[in-house]
């Protein structure tokens, strides 16, 4: 237990998707011009983060390896399927919230065919891969990678709600100052590089 | 019968390559640039900008999957069924870039190596996805392969330009080959000459931030050179 909160809290902060690895940076900056909307994408991405990276853990390791259903290195196959997988999740998570619960529904609303794009959820899926995660420490993987994305995009939407009233030189409005925000939030995550969460083990 | 027959009318046009063909190429590397205008393709411009010889291949992997994507989805767009024309799509953009990957995989290890996951992440590259969806489902095939290559080469232009600072500053090296600076030769030599040693590396170049500060710095210069492109809101 101590290990998955251990990954989580990595995840979460140490290399935390949006502001150590720089994924999800298109609709990081597109959708961060309120707290608000940030808050409605923030969640759809722990969401579909949380539900894609175990069931492409499955994919990896029981349909694709060599000890998978076809027993040969079918890995090749890795990026359409991953992809799929993602695009057809967020197809089916958006029609569950449609039905389930029409006031999430309204808040996600544009924001949940936006994920499939989100480079954070391949990103992170390919992550998984690479550091060879078991099945519960990519649940843990996925949603402290949703969390640390989630707590990025509200930082900089607030950040960004603030700056609209200083004098900022005009070719620099907007989309100059997400880009230097963003590179200052990167700079003071950095010193978190290196710590382990050794307490939590 | 009806459709088929306007079809057949727009295939009529002939192709040729004037005006507008040339703006359909020179648009994107300038005033609808993807990346300083139209903010489509960051994560990885970002991240392979570590030094020129990675983000010349990034950027022409990016060339050759915009390009290819936007004929296929060009030539196949009256067949797609818009419910699932995502899904289409990103098997066609997928597809590309497996063939990209292998390709790398069997001609440049090292490139493969370094570049790791950034390969695969062009699947979710947005500028390939958003001329799909924007240019190439309404457009012939001869235009849009115009248009692909445009945006694909618009992207690369400002990764090889934020490459070059990177690697110049934050190495010292462009293309692996040492520009300015002492070498590691010259280190362990105990000859010490002012015209080698008066840089030292900056550090904060190799990071990811700075990459950050390049792009609104480049932002804040094409702004201001074309004071259009101004954000008023």
């Amino acid at each position: 237990m101590g290990e998955l909160a251990n990954i989580f809290m990595k995840s979460a902060f140490v290399e935390n998707l949006a502001l150590a690895y720089f994924l999800g940076m298109c609709s990081y900056l597109a959708v961060s011009k309120t707290v608000k909307t940030a808050f409605g994408l923030g969640l759809a991405v722990i969401f579909v983060l949380g539900i894609t990276m175990p069931i492409n853990w499955m994919i990896e390791n029981y349909l694709l390896g060599e000890n998978g259903l076809f027993q040969t290195d079918l890995t090749f196959l890795r990026l359409i399927l991953f992809i799929a997988v993602i695009a057809s999740m967020v197809q089916l998570v958006e029609m569950v919230v449609e039905k389930m619960s029409p006031a999430l529904y309204n808040s996600l609303g544009i924001f949940l065919p936006l994920i499939t794009v989100n480079c954070a959820i391949l990103g992170g899926s390919l992550f998984m891969v690479s550091k060879e995660y078991n099945f519960q420490e990519s649940l843990a993987f996925g949603l402290g990678g949703g969390f640390g994305w989630f707590l990025a995009i509200i930082a900089i939407a607030a950040i960004r709600e603030k700056i609209r009233y200083s004098d900022v030189p005009p070719a620099m409005r907007g989309l100059g100052m997400a880009f230097l925000l963003t590179g200052m939030m990167g700079m003071a995550f950095m010193g978190l590089m290196g710590i382990d969460f050794i307490t939590f083990k | 019968m009806a459709e088929t027959k306007v079809v057949e009318k727009k295939k009529a046009t002939p192709i040729s390559f004037g005006k507008k063909e040339r703006a359909l190429i020179t648009d994107p590397i300038n005033d609808n640039n993807p990346i300083t205008v139209q903010v489509l393709g960051i994560c990885s411009a970002l991240a392979v900008t570590t030094g020129m010889k990675n983000a010349a291949v990034m950027a022409v992997a990016v060339v050759f999957v915009c390009l290819f994507a936007n004929v296929i989805t060009s030539a196949i767009r009256n067949r797609i069924p818009s419910q699932i024309r995502m899904i289409v799509q990103l098997v066609i953009i997928a597809t590309l870039v497996t063939v990209v990957e292998l390709t790398l995989k069997a001609v440049a290890f090292e490139s493969y190596k370094q570049l790791s996951v950034f390969i695969g992440l062009i699947i979710t590259n947005c500028i390939i996805m958003g001329r799909l969806e924007a240019f190439a489902m309404g457009n012939r095939p001869y235009e849009s392969a115009l248009d692909g290559l445009g945006n694909g080469i618009g992207y690369g232009l400002i990764l090889l330009i934020v490459a070059f600072i990177r690697e110049l500053f934050g190495k010292g090296e462009l293309f692996g080959y040492k520009i300015i600076g002492a070498t590691d030769e010259y280190a362990l030599n105990t000859l010490n000459h002012w015209w080698l040693e008066w840089y030292s590396n900056n550090g904060l170049m190799v990071l990811f931030p700075s990459a950050m500060f390049v792009i609104a710095v480049l932002i804040w210069v094409h702004r201001a050179w074309n004071p259009k492109l101004v954000d008023i809101s």
